[in-house]
């Protein structure tokens, strides 16, 4: 178990080196961050002061161990455009692409579990058939087009939601179920298989022969097996669904991260854009160490592989 | 072709219409997608003037629709065929010379596929088009560029896997050299779930170039396409609910077809996974 940890924490360091050393790279590819970083309208003396300033003219061995050094010590930089830390900036969005996330897992859970333990249940049938339609249209409808049918349907048509804003609670309803909706697909396949592979089994076999129903089985049996796989696909769709809070947050004008990222690019605040990319992606990082590390917790079988 | 049922016949059948739509554009369109009439300003489907009928109605600088959704199609195309070839051939050389030669150019290959997975695409493809500018060929770069690992991934197992078969080992041992085994010998074996995951990404690359024109990072105006398009419609959803329902409904259709052929093209290569 300690050694599979350790594994695991070396894998995570890694990649979160990798993760800092991209974005470095891609900050540079234009040639000069400065420009990137000073406000619209700056004169050339005032480019050439800030880059000394930041220390952009340094060779680039230097910034980026300058670049790796304010990270660690999570001094993340001043946005000049704001002329605020960017830490505050990104922090006090944080909340609201947490509380989207959280609602569209929430969705994803709630509907993709019993879709795809219903769909092995039934297999051939046609509740089958008609849940894999709706499997089917959350892995191929792209949230900006959910999100706007949604929008037509419930806010213009309808007039019963919100059609923009976080005003209120139900505000959070259609960005969540748009941004939910892949992520329920996916749960409702994993549930699906899982339960197929658990029913399968002779000990499901044994148990029906005993006499008991195929629910009875499910619920006493099916389901503590079946839900390894499941809590780790969990994990990884939080990292997903934060990604995916970028599109879904411009539709909707949900104040959190990814609308910032968005705003920010046109602003030109691009110390705040890669906050944003470091952000996410450390949450991916350290979902997918959760993942592995609840993976092996739950199942005795992985504790012994490395 | 043998086994093609009637639901595949339809999808390969709508497939076949995109791209025909897409290559010949210019020829069936109704209107010049980039004329504009201030008069003809957010017209519904079904207008009829002069000159025609906007089928699909008009936009909000009076463009009309059809056209604009009819050249948008190419830019989809164009822009998911070009990245996948890119990620397609980049991602394949690494996963070969990885699953050949071993030891640490696979440890290095490997951990750099781990590394990229563990970036979220959608924001790494967003920092880079925003560093670079947006731009349709800094579109393909990006997307070429960033979506190799999963290649890499799938040709590294299988190049693993077939080096050990004997008629490599009797390539070798005829004196034949690593690139010529890797070309002639390997890669023809292992194209098939290459392919595969080619079908898939293209299907995800379609979304990725919609998403980001739909955020402004895409296919810049005037220019045509589904994603721009409909984030003008976001704008008079109220007023104008044909500028994203039209649009939209392509990308869904052809994202969905191209999921669907996947899938097929799956079961065929790998008859193991049917009816998962």
């Amino acid at each position: 178990m300690i050694r599979l940890l350790a594994g695991r924490l070396l894998q995570a360091a890694v990649a979160s080196f990798g993760v800092l050393t991209i974005v470095f790279f891609v900050m540079r590819l234009s040639g000069d961050p400065t420009l990137l970083l000073v406000p619209e309208g700056a004169s050339a003396e005032q480019v050439a002061q800030l880059r000394a300033a930041l220390g952009f003219d340094r060779p680039l061995v230097v910034q980026y161990a300058a670049y790796l050094g304010d990270l660690l010590r999570l001094d993340l930089g001043e946005s000049l455009v704001q002329r605020a830390p960017v830490a505050g900036i990104v922090g006090e969005r944080i909340p609201y692409t947490l509380a989207l996330a959280g609602g569209a897992l929430l969705v994803a859970l709630g509907i993709g579990i019993p879709a795809g333990i219903l769909m092995a249940v039934h297999r051939g049938g046609v509740l089958e058939r008609a849940l894999a339609a709706l499997v089917l249209a959350g892995q191929s409808l792209p949230t900006f087009w959910s999100g706007i049918l949604l929008i037509l349907f419930f806010g213009v048509y309808l007039g019963w939601l919100p059609t923009s804003g976080a005003d209120s609670l139900a505000s959070l309803i259609m960005p969540a179920i748009a941004l939910g909706a892949l992520t329920m697909s996916t749960f409702a396949r994993m549930a699906r298989i899982s339960v197929l592979d658990e029913l399968s089994r002779d000990y499901v076999t044994a148990a029906r022969a005993r006499g008991l129903s195929v629910w009875a089985a499910v619920s006493r049996h099916v389901l503590r097996n079946a839900a390894i796989p499941v809590v780790t696909i969990a994990a990884l769709e939080i990292g997903n669904l934060l990604a995916g809070a970028v599109i879904v947050e411009t539709v909707f004008a949900w104040p959190g991260i990814g609308q910032l990222a968005i705003q920010s690019i046109q602003a030109r605040d691009f110390l705040v854009v890669q906050t944003v990319v470091l952000f996410v992606s450390s949450v991916y990082i350290a979902m997918n160490l959760l993942a592995d590390l609840a993976y092996a917790a739950i199942d005795p079988r992985i504790r012994g592989r490395s | 072709m043998r086994g093609i049922s009637p639901g595949m016949a339809l999808i390969l059948l709508l497939l076949v219409a995109f791209i025909v739509a897409a290559l010949a554009a210019p020829w069936i369109a109704p209107f010049d997608p980039l004329r504009q009439s201030l008069l003809m300003r957010l017209r519904p489907p079904g207008t009829t003037v002069a000159a025609g009928m906007y089928l699909l109605g008009t936009d909000d600088l009076g463009r009309d629709l059809l056209s604009r959704v009819l050249h948008g199609a190419r830019a989809s195309i164009a822009v998911a065929a070009l990245s996948v070839s890119i990620s397609l051939a980049f991602g394949t050389l690494l996963g070969l010379l990885a699953g050949w030669f071993r030891g640490w150019v696979a440890v290095a290959i490997m951990r750099s596929v781990d590394t990229m997975l563990s970036i979220p695409a959608i924001l790494l493809a967003v920092l880079t088009v925003a560093v670079l500018g947006p731009s349709f060929l800094n579109l393909i770069l990006v997307l070429g560029l960033t979506r190799w690992p999963r290649y890499t991934r799938v040709a590294y197992a299988q190049t693993l896997q077939v080096a050990t078969l004997p008629y490599i080992r009797a390539a070798e041992m005829a004196g034949a050299g690593s690139a010529r085994i890797l070309w002639r010998h390997i890669l023809p074996n292992i194209a098939g779930p290459l392919m595969v995951v080619a079908t898939s990404e293209f299907g995800l690359m379609i979304l990725f170039e919609a998403g980001l024109s739909f955020l402004g990072l895409g296919i810049q105006p005037p220019y045509p396409s589904w994603g721009s398009i409909m984030s003008v419609g976001r704008q008079y959803v109220e007023r104008a609910w044909w500028l994203t329902v039209f649009p939209g409904a392509c990308l869904f259709v052809l994202v969905l077809c191209v999921n669907l052929f996947g899938d097929w093209l799956r079961d065929r290569v790998d008859p193991r996974s049917q009816g998962r």
